[in-house]
């Protein structure tokens, strides 16, 4: 049977499950603010295209949203089902955050329906805006409250153990803990800028296909600014993240770094491979760079990866997540700005076929980006769940059917996943923009 | 009164909230799919999509609200739950997924294909009986507690009288209770030939619920004596939702106050399920599992107390809003 050792079946559907989960929340999060911003441009200028742009990307993004919540549901209850010692321990601590959490849903879903059903019920469309604010913030705060859980499980606090016997619990104190901040700041403004390049990449796509609409254009150039803006500040804040690390979790960041003996002058190592020995070949070698990621001083001192026990050494290949996260990062800024300012002074590449090709990449690139930032964050915990409190092997249930469970589910996601692209698909195909502002215009005016 | 008291008042009354609507849900999904074969569709699934469409996230608020609560207030339950449920749980969330998800493919997207009404009318089905065996595990002799943790025995369970009795139970009440509000809703939308069909649904049901339901009690004399004894004690409270049936059925059959016959339901099983409740006190998991073994720190009970009612005061409002856009609007009900 797949999976013989439950640990293991239920490490690999949580991160089934959250990894899958992540692509939703992640535009769940994003794209409230997208609309929002299109919404109010569109008043602002009396521009009807970008009242549509809201429009159909509020259209599309329930059928996201439902998927977050059956998914996020899916996860909420394997927490319990697949590790039930931890959940025992965490709950008595870490609660309140998980519990906020489903208000902040309650809020989000409740505004959400009134938002969809209500675009032709108010004479004053600011009012409607309006509506969408509590969606937003509601959506901001599951992710804050969520990403609260997360840090405490790296940096456990607002408690005390006694003889074994858990004492002097704050819950305030174990939300805010030492990782919260980072954390918090960077998932978020991951989350906005996913989705903007993935909008950006939507309206490339239909300039690509012909559609030389001013709808798709002003489309792109609206995402692909507020895409600069949010992935300034995602590398602004990852490198607070990376100084968190190597204040906090100096292992996790060693792992990822491959760097194995405390040295000051640290260099940053990209890509390549690592031996046995700890051997370094093909990588491409950034000298000063890792000083100054986790102290801001080129000649700082870095914590090596030797000077931690073995069995707490997190896996090595969390190297090639942060590599990709931080290429990405870093790519896809270069790339936003090429962007604006290639529109600024009217250089003709920023139109070619090429160059739109490239922003349809973006999308998934930023998407990807995500998926390898947690996996760097979640697998460079390891062997902790709970870090230097709870191991994984200790946390997880014991019962054997976590196999079979991993195929049911995966089962479901494939379903899901293929559902969610049809639907999208169907959904804006038989409805072009040109036909329905045609119809706006006419029972508007 | 003590935090367990408080904790468990709460969230039994928001499990009592998701029985309620979750109830609706599904059986509006399963009388759409029963008309789609019976050639009625023309004459309910425009008042059932009406209902569903704003409101079925909220539904399953419900539910996450419950399970994420309870492991707050008695997070012991996690521990003693967690490995027992993970397959019947894993199945009640498949199928909340394919529900949730189809649902919003099918209203938001495309038009979608007679095969989604017939899969989600079918997880109406299936939910309530894979959600209830929860109630019936709690009600211990199924689980042994082994070294490596809590252990279900599924031939026991399965082979259970009590674990088909809850399970017919469900469903039977899912069936009555959408019935008696579709009815009234589509009263007020003044759909005449659905409220008559609808109506029909709801007597017709009526009566395997009562019986169903005392079932039950007699199933659990001999599979828990002490459970059984101290529902005997709350005879009145059982005696009330008995009332409280026989005048929503007297209503619906003379087909008028369709608004007070759903208001009486919901009493009748409000008063079934709290005492069912009460009488099951302090026991989280019978016998190893009590309120006061599994509740949590007084920090935290007091934190989330705080915040459930900073919490309400948040959604207290917006509900109401949804419920006046939505569901007591005249023009939107009519579908204007
Ligand atoms: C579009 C996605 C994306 C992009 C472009 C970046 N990140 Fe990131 N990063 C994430 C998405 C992400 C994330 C998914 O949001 C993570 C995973 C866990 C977390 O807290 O955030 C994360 C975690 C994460 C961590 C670990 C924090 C921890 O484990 O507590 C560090 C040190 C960085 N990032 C640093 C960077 C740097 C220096 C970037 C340079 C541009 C960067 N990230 C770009
Ligand atoms: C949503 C984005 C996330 C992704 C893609 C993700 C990914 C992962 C991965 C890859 C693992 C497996 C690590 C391993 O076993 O080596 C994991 C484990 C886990 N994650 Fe996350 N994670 C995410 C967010 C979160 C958050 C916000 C929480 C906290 C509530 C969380 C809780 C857990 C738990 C409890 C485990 C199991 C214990 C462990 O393996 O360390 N995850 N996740
Ligand atoms: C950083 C990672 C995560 C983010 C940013 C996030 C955010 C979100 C968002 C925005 C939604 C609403 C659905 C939508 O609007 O698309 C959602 C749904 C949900 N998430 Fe996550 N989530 C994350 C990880 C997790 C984890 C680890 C859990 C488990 C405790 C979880 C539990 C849930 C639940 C239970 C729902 C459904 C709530 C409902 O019924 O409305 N999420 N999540």
């Amino acid at each position: 049977m797949l999976f013989e050792d439950p640990v293991f079946g239920s490490r690999m559907l949580t991160l089934l499950t959250l990894s899958f989960h992540v692509i939703f929340a992640t535009l769940g999060v994003g794209i409230p603010l997208m609309i929002m911003i299109a919404q109010w441009v569109g008043i602002k200028k009396d521009d009807l295209h970008y009242i549509m742009m809201a429009r159909r990307w509020a259209r599309g993004f329930v059928v996201l949203v439902a998927v977050g919540v059956v998914t996020g549901t899916a996860i909420g209850l394997q927490l319990a089902l697949l590790w039930p010692n931890f959940m025992e321990l965490a709950g008595h601590v870490i609660a309140l955050p998980l519990f906020m959490e489903v208000f902040a849903f309650f809020f989000e879903a409740i505004f959400l329906g009134i938002y969809l059903y209500t675009w032709d019920r108010f004479e004053n469309q600011r009012k409607h805006l309006l509506l969408l604010v509590p969606v937003a913030i509601g959506a901001a705060m599951s992710a804050f409250f969520i990403t609260t859980v997360n840090g405490f499980m790296n940096a456990p606090s607002g408690f005390d153990i006694v003889n074994g016997q858990m004492s002097g619990v704050n819950p305030l104190a174990a939300m805010f803990n030492v990782a919260t901040p980072t954390k918090v700041a960077h998932v978020i403004s991951t989350a906005f800028m996913a989705s903007a390049f993935i909008l950006a990449a939507v309206a490339a796509f239909q300039l690509i296909r012909g559609s030389n609409h001013a709808y798709h254009r002003k489309a792109l150039h609206l995402t692909m600014k507020i895409g600069l803006v949010f992935a300034v500040a995602t590398a602004l804040i990852g490198d607070f993240s990376g100084k968190y690390l190597a204040e906090h979790q100096p292992e996790k960041l060693a792992a990822a770094e491959w760097h194995f003996e405390t040295e000051a002058e640290a260099p940053l190592v990209l890509f390549g491979f690592v031996d046995d020995d700890q051997n370094v070949s093909y990588g491409l070698e950034i000298p000063y760079a890792l000083s100054i990621l986790s102290h801001n001083d080129p000649f700082a001192e870095v914590t090596g990866l030797n000077e931690f026990p073995e069995e707490e050494r997190p896996p090595l290949f969390i190297h090639y997540f942060f590599d990709i996260m931080v290429s990405i990062g870093t790519g896809l800024m270069a790339f936003s700005f090429l962007y604006w300012f290639g529109t600024r002074f009217n250089w003709s590449f920023v139109r070619a076929n090429w160059f739109r090709w490239l922003i349809v990449f973006s999308g998934p690139l930023a998407m990807l980006g995500i998926e390898s930032g947690w996996w760097m964050a979640e697998f460079g915990r390891q062997p902790w769940i709970l870090r230097g409190i709870m191991t994984v092997d200790e946390a997880a249930t014991q019962s054997d059917y976590v196999g079979l469970m991993f195929v049911l589910f995966a089962g479901l996601y494939f379903i899901l996943g293929v559902g969610v692209v049809v639907v999208l698909r169907k959904m804006f195909k038989g409805n072009d923009v040109s036909v329905e502002l045609g119809e706006q215009d006419g029972d508007q005016r | 009164m003590s935090y367990e008291i408080i904790g468990m008042a709460v969230l039994w009354t928001f499990l009592f909230g998701y029985v309620i609507v979750a109830s609706i849900d599904f059986g509006a999904g399963f009388f759409n799919a029963y008309s789609l074969l019976t050639g009625k569709q023309h004459i309910l699934t425009k008042i059932i999509q009406r209902y569903l469409s704003p409101v079925w996230e909220v539904t399953n608020v419900f539910l996450v609200f419950f399970f994420v609560g309870i492991m707050g207030f008695f997070p012991s339950t996690a521990f003693y739950y967690g490995s027992i449920l993970l397959i019947p749980v894993s199945i009640s969330i498949i199928l909340l997924a394919i529900r949730g998800s189809y649902y919003a493919f099918e209203t938001y997207g495309a038009k979608g294909h007679r095969g989604y009404a017939f899969m989600y009318g079918a997880s109406g089905l299936l939910l309530p009986a894979s959600l209830s065996v929860v109630l019936t595990i709690s009600e211990g002799g199924f689980v042994s507690i082994t070294d490596s943790g809590p252990v279900l025995d599924f031939v026991a369970l399965f082979t259970s009288p009590l674990t088909w009795s809850i399970v017919i139970l469900s469903v039977i009440a899912v069936m009555y209770i959408s019935s008696v509000f579709l009815t009234w809703y589509a009263d007020r939308a003044g759909d005449l030939e659905a409220t008559e069909l609808l109506r029909k649904y709801a007597l017709i049901w009526a009566l395997p619920t009562i019986v169903t339901a005392s079932g039950i009690i007699y199933e659990l004399r001999s599979h828990n004596f002490d459970h059984y004894q101290s529902l005997l004690n709350l005879w009145w409270m059982f005696a009330i939702s008995f009332i409280l049936f026989v005048g929503s059925v007297w209503f619906i059959w003379k087909k008028r106050n369709y608004g007070t016959a759903f208001l009486l339901m919901v009493g009748q099983f409000a008063f079934a399920f709290y005492g069912y409740g009460i009488s099951k006190y302090p026991y989280l998991l019978y016998p190893h599992l009590t309120v006061f073994d599994g509740v949590t720190n007084d920090a935290m009970a007091i934190a989330l107390i705080i915040v459930f009612v900073a919490g309400l005061a948040l959604l207290l409002p917006s509900l109401y809003l949804l419920m006046r856009l939505f569901l007591f609007n005249q023009s939107y009900i009519k579908g204007k």
